[in-house]
């Protein structure tokens, strides 16, 4: 419990700025979509940046977690999956104005319908594992 | 401070807070930014089913489950604590537009007059809030990974599969707000 702490706060503070930036807004997700604003690219862009610098950075130093621990980053092998499900993530990213992140910053910040989105969602993610096998990837 | 905390957050504050959550995480407990496998560990931790993909001790990602968690409560205190009351300032053409469309709360982050309870027993509703939710929920699965852990963390470590899901994340997008959107919303 105590050693999971640091994961909540990160995420507190990462949720405070979902909202204030208005990430989770629909209105933003329907703007960037249609090429009207930046916003949303600025700060996709900009977070791309920022973290791969952070991680050249700790590659470079070697750096170890704050028990430390050697990091280590996990491979992402390419998979049919990536593109399927990447479009069908899209559609729906179009739809609902939010990828997972929001749907939790959402709730907090009072939207409590949007519950409904995030138990569909986990209903989703639950259709697509008792699928896996069946689906190309 | 606060009256500046309280404004909406440019572009160039937010984004690279957001990526230092990728550091942040790393040196925390060597863990890897990404959201969308909370989805699946609480389909372990609640409906396993036998299903062998939830078939894991997904107590041992327990971590993912409090940064969720997290979300939520900095949801709920930047609104309710650092809150100016702003609309979200968005570009007038796409304002315009959704006008047009039939859209017409603009007061919060959402538009109350698709996603809302009373909307949810509506076609319309249910399109946005239940069909757009498990397509997030399926896709995000299928690709292994969302915003977060491809176009993010999978892009900031020079991973290419990330990048053709982040493509693949977008075309879905624009296929949907050009194509398909201006259809399901007049329903």
């Amino acid at each position: 419990m105590m050693r999971n702490i640091k994961y909540l706060i990160i995420g507190m503070l990462f949720g405070i700025v979902l909202v204030k930036s208005e990430v989770v807004s629909w209105f933003r997700v329907q703007e960037m979509f249609r090429l009207q604003s930046f916003h949303m690219y600025g700060i996709i862009g900009s977070a791309i940046v920022v973290g791969l610098i952070s991680v050249l950075l700790i590659r470079r130093f070697q750096a170890k977690t704050i028990s430390g621990e050697v990091i280590v980053i996990p491979i992402k092998k390419f998979h049919w999956g990536n593109v399927y499900g990447g479009l069908i993530f899209g559609l729906g990213w179009a739809i609902t104005g939010a990828c997972p992140g929001p749907l939790f910053a959402q709730i907090g910040s009072g939207f409590a319908v949007i519950i409904v989105t995030l138990l569909s969602a986990i209903a989703g993610t639950w259709v697509y594992g008792l699928l896996r096998d069946k689906l190309p990837h | 401070m606060m009256d500046i905390l309280k404004q909406p957050w440019p572009w160039y504050v937010a984004g690279p807070l957001i990526g230092l959550v990728v550091p942040a995480l790393l040196l925390a407990g060597n863990k890897a930014f990404g959201i969308s496998s909370s989805l699946r560990h609480i389909c372990a931790a609640c409906f396993p089913a036998n299903i062998s993909f939830f078939k894991y001790d997904w107590k041992k990602e327990s971590w993912n489950l409090f940064f969720v968690a997290g979300i939520v409560l900095g949801g709920f205190i930047a609104t309710q604590y650092l809150s100016g009351n702003h609309l979200v300032q968005i570009n007038p053409q796409t304002s315009t537009l959704l006008k047009q469309r039939g859209i017409t709360d603009f007061s919060g982050l959402l538009p109350r007059d698709v996603f809302s309870f009373s909307q949810l027993l509506t076609l319309r509703g249910f399109i946005f809030m239940v069909v757009g939710g498990f397509m997030v929920g399926f896709g995000t699965r299928y690709a292994g990974g969302c915003t977060s852990g491809h176009a993010i963390m999978g892009i900031s470590t020079l991973q290419w599969p990330s990048v053709v899901a982040t493509c693949c994340f977008m075309a879905g997008g624009f296929a949907m707000t050009w194509f398909i959107l201006p259809y399901l919303i007049n329903l």
